[in-house]
């Protein structure tokens, strides 16, 4: 029985990678680059959260809807500010990559700046009691955080297949050349994205301050390279692949957790992404591309 | 006998045959021309003989040697090498340096060797900068040796891409559009040097060519493929009145 | 030319700047040798110095890697501290004299290190450029997570009780001037070590890689082997830092070798310049000595390398010196052209 326990619990913290790992997926299926400042927004995302329930004390919509808004405002600063000059020019990845970690590190540090680096307490996000389900039970936040994030990508999955929008997301991550000669905007696209991505790492933040309500400043990189990981185990540039990934990732965690070496928990989501790597470099759901000759 | 042969080449990207069972052989100092409408699957049948891709059936054999299964840079020592639609030069490096990185195959000295610049060191890297030279002259690029490749005119630079080729002494030479993108005068210019390079290195040369002129001029043999079958093949006499590639040209059926 | 063609002689050109640089080399090592000696440079200050020479290493190493070779490395930091774990167990419990255990920490330091460098490569440099950033950086976290996971690492507590690297009774001073003399000696050796691969046919076809990879494998280059073994290459040299550092500050703490710390690294290569080793050496002496003018904005440096990484990479990526070397005959060179000019 721990042990279903434990995979719904899997489960639930699967479920906010899942929502991280589309944010990467996303914007790598577009610009093909990794978005290591990613993973901070999501510490962004706490932080609006915390300002907005604990200091201001706003009721709980007030709060997401800022955190989500605000995420998706900095998420396109940051790709207008810091990557939109490389990636007209099309310099190197290498320089691409760079760039992230700088505004990773710049959002990291900001943050300690403002607020301090000892972690905040943001209790009692979502109401927390327990729900018996058989002979189980189970914490009403991990319900919450599973079904709210499936929602999520349902509706995610909506808008990239029905919409407008998402047409052009996807004509752009297919051919950037020949959707721009279609009369898509690439830049506006690319915009649209990092706020979409950013929005969703929002959401993956209250969830996560329901589960773990301890903040830092330095929450996101380890959050976000474990949903980095995700996306790749999926198969980047797949949505579905990022629910999958998430979800696998989180179990993984949680049932290592319950054998009892918790401590080497990272290491072994990181042993993970080197075997996938090297048995499946596309991920599951990915397509393998080789380089135009 | 034949230097390079291709039987039954075919390959099949997602249920799509790309190349579908292609032979030839290339004889001895021959220069042969493969020709066909855009998407016709020239470049992939050389991304197949460099080792690229590998073929979903069908045998590739060099001097009589199979080639199946080695990587690229193992088939460019066997000796096959070759220049790319979109040139690709190493941009940053000296027109000097990308001619000696073709060479570095040749050369013995180890690691160790260099890190410590033995003797072995000295004397190798002063032969291969002569012969680097040399073989820059017959491009008429040693006045650029110093220059990054880069900052070259796209003329030159096709020929330092072919030039580059050419260091690695190969017995097949496989040029994908050489002539793209050049003025008639060039083309002139690219035809003579394509000749010199056959009679002063003894190789045999395939290329990929759109110009019809140009092929028709230096190619001994041509094969023109169509939706990656080989539709007509033979003397360039052959196969400007053959209604088939006419027929493919045209558009028609 | 024609003679050394036969001969395998080094150019009288050649030998000639080589015999100034070594010149200097040795009157730079004396100088500081004897302000060191006679306290001018009092402890502190060698101190820094030491971290100074540490940094030259890791920062040409890297930039082997990541300037040379043009893939990214997250994880120098995780090869130092392979270096660091392994030299400073080495000397605790090899029962030899310090004197000897010290300098064969150094070279195992590097070997292991290299060994990971090898483990990890195999599988990483197989795939395309991003993941390899991806998987060092998650190499150096596992390799956090199993040092604080063990017991013969210290775990948590750290790694105490590191011999330094003269026998116990030894005054200050000759301690301050064996510790710069090591370290300043290494780094010269992985300077021209560093330097003389990558001038040499080896090094070429790793510039090659660079360059445009497709083209170097169809140049008959074996790209899988020399992106390995410039990448175990800089790990070696990352294990030697390591060993340094182990018995320089004499405590190891696993927090230290994090990801903060090896983009530290890769700030001081990228500001002088990806594939410029004078503008690595430049970089890395002036990022060591500069955070000590500026001790009261402690709080913002991290900040402050943030900014300057993205301004960088925005508006010249190409750092201090791009892929130019600074020397001594090209300055010559110049400065008698322009005089030239001038008449």
């Amino acid at each position: 029985m721990d042990f279903l326990t434990q995979i719904i619990n899997g489960l639930g913290q699967g479920s906010i990678y899942a929502l991280v790992a589309l944010g990467y997926s996303m914007v790598y299926g577009i610009t093909q680059l990794i978005n290591f400042a990613h993973g901070d927004i999501i510490m962004v995302g706490a932080y609006t959260t915390y300002v907005m329930l604990i200091m201001a004390g706003t009721p709980l919509w007030a709060a997401i809807l800022a955190a989500v808004l605000f995420c998706a405002v900095v998420g396109v600063i940051i790709e207008q500010v810091a990557y939109q000059r490389l990636l007209n020019k099309n310099a190197p990845r290498i320089s691409l990559l760079i760039t992230a970690i700088g505004v990773s590190m710049l959002l990291q540090n900001l943050y300690q700046l403002i607020f301090k680096s000892d972690a905040k307490s943001v209790s009692n996000v979502l109401p927390s009691f327990p729900i018996p389900v058989g002979p189980l039970e189970i914490s009403s936040v991990t319900l919450i955080t599973i079904v709210t994030s499936v929602l999520v990508m349902l509706l995610l999955q909506i808008l990239v297949k029905k919409t407008r929008i998402g047409k052009a997301m996807r004509a752009t991550s297919e051919d950037a050349g020949a959707a721009k000669l279609m009369g898509i905007s690439s830049r506006n696209t690319i915009a649209f994205t990092f706020a979409i991505g950013s929005g969703l790492a929002a959401i993956g933040a209250v969830l996560y301050c329901g589960a773990y309500p301890q903040i830092t400043p330095y929450m996101g990189s380890m959050l976000g390279l474990k949903a980095f990981v995700a996306a790749v185990l999926g198969g980047i540039g797949s949505i579905p692949g990022a629910m999958i990934g998430g979800i696998l990732i989180g179990v993984a965690e949680s049932l290592t957790k319950a054998l009892g070496w918790s401590q080497i928990t990272d290491a072994v989501v990181f042993g993970i992404l080197i075997l996938v790597l090297l048995v499946k470099p596309a991920g599951l759901l990915g397509r393998n591309i080789k380089e135009k000759v | 006998m034949a230097v390079l042969e291709a039987e039954n080449l075919s390959i099949v990207f997602g249920g799509l045959h790309a190349v579908d069972d292609v032979h030839f052989s290339l004889e001895k100092e021959q220069i042969m021309g493969l020709i066909g409408p855009n998407g016709a699957g020239k470049t992939t049948v050389f991304n197949l003989l460099t080792g690229v891709y590998t073929p979903t059936t069908g045998q590739i054999k060099l001097e009589g040697q199979s080639i199946l299964g080695k990587k690229t840079h193992q088939i460019t020592r066997m000796g096959i090498a070759r220049t790319f639609q979109n040139i690709r030069l190493f941009k940053d490096m000296t027109v000097l340096d990308n001619v000696r990185v073709a060479m570095n195959q040749k050369m013995k000295y180890s690691a160790a060797a260099g890190i410590f610049s033995l003797p072995s060191y000295w004397r190798e890297e002063a032969e291969v900068e002569e012969k680097a030279l040399e073989l820059l002259s017959v491009f008429h690029l040693e006045d650029h040796a110093s220059d990054r490749a880069k900052n070259l005119p796209y003329g030159q630079q096709r020929k330092l891409e072919i030039a580059r080729a050419l260091a690695a002494e190969p017995k097949v030479l496989l040029l994908d559009e050489p002539a793209a993108g050049m003025n008639p005068t060039e083309t002139a210019e690219l035809m003579e040097t394509i000749e010199l390079i056959r009679s002063r290195f003894h190789i045999s040369i395939l290329l990929i060519e759109h110009d019809m002129s140009f092929v028709m001029e230096i190619c001994e043999h041509l094969v023109v493929l169509d939706y990656g079958r080989i539709i007509a093949s033979g003397s360039p006499e052959e196969i400007r009145s053959n209604p088939k590639v006419i027929a493919a040209y045209l558009g028609g059926e | 030319m024609t003679k050394s063609k036969k001969t395998g002689r080094i150019p009288k050109s050649k030998l000639l700047s080589y015999a100034v640089n070594a010149g200097l080399l040795l009157v730079f090592y004396f100088l500081f040798f004897a302000l060191i000696a006679n306290g001018t440079i009092n402890r502190y200050s060698s101190g820094i110095m030491t971290t100074m020479f540490i940094n030259i290493i890791l920062t040409v190493s890297l930039n082997l890697v990541s300037g040379f070779l043009g893939q990214l490395v997250l994880g120098h930091a995780g090869f130092m501290s392979v270096g660091a774990y392994t030299a400073a167990l080495f000397t605790l419990y090899s029962g030899l004299p310090i004197t000897i255990a010290f300098p064969i920490s150094i070279v195992l330091a590097g070997v292991m290190a290299a060994v990971f460098g090898v483990i990890i490569g195999v599988p990483a440099l197989r795939l395309r450029g991003d993941y390899l950033a991806i998987i060092t950086l998650g190499f150096g976290e596992i390799i956090r997570v199993i040092i604080l996971a063990c017991d013969f690492t210290g775990g948590a507590k750290g790694l105490r009780g590191i011999p330094t690297i003269l026998p116990k009774g030894s005054d200050a001073t000759s301690l301050a001037l064996a510790k710069y003399s090591y370290v300043f000696w290494l780094a010269v050796i992985t300077v021209v070590v560093i330097w003389a691969f990558v001038r040499s046919r080896h090094g070429r076809a790793v510039i090659a890689i660079r360059e445009d990879e497709i083209a170097a494998e169809a140049s008959g280059i074996h790209t899988t082997y020399y992106k390995l073994f410039a990448f175990v290459m800089a790990a070696f040299f990352a294990g030697v830092a390591g060993s340094v550092y182990a018995h320089h500050i004499g405590v190891l703490d696993p927090g230290k070798f994090n990801f903060d710390y090896s983009v530290e690294i890769l700030l001081m290569a990228v500001l002088g310049g990806l594939g410029s080793i004078t503008g690595s050496i430049i970089a890395a002496v002036a990022l060591t000595i500069l955070p000590e003018f500026l001790r009261g904005f402690e709080d913002y440096r991290m900040l402050i390398y943030a900014v300057i990484l993205i301004i960088v990479m925005l508006f010249k990526p190409s750092g201090l010196m791009g892929q130019r070397e600074f020397s001594l005959s090209g300055l010559a060179a110049r400065l008698t052209a322009k005089k030239r000019k001038g008449e």
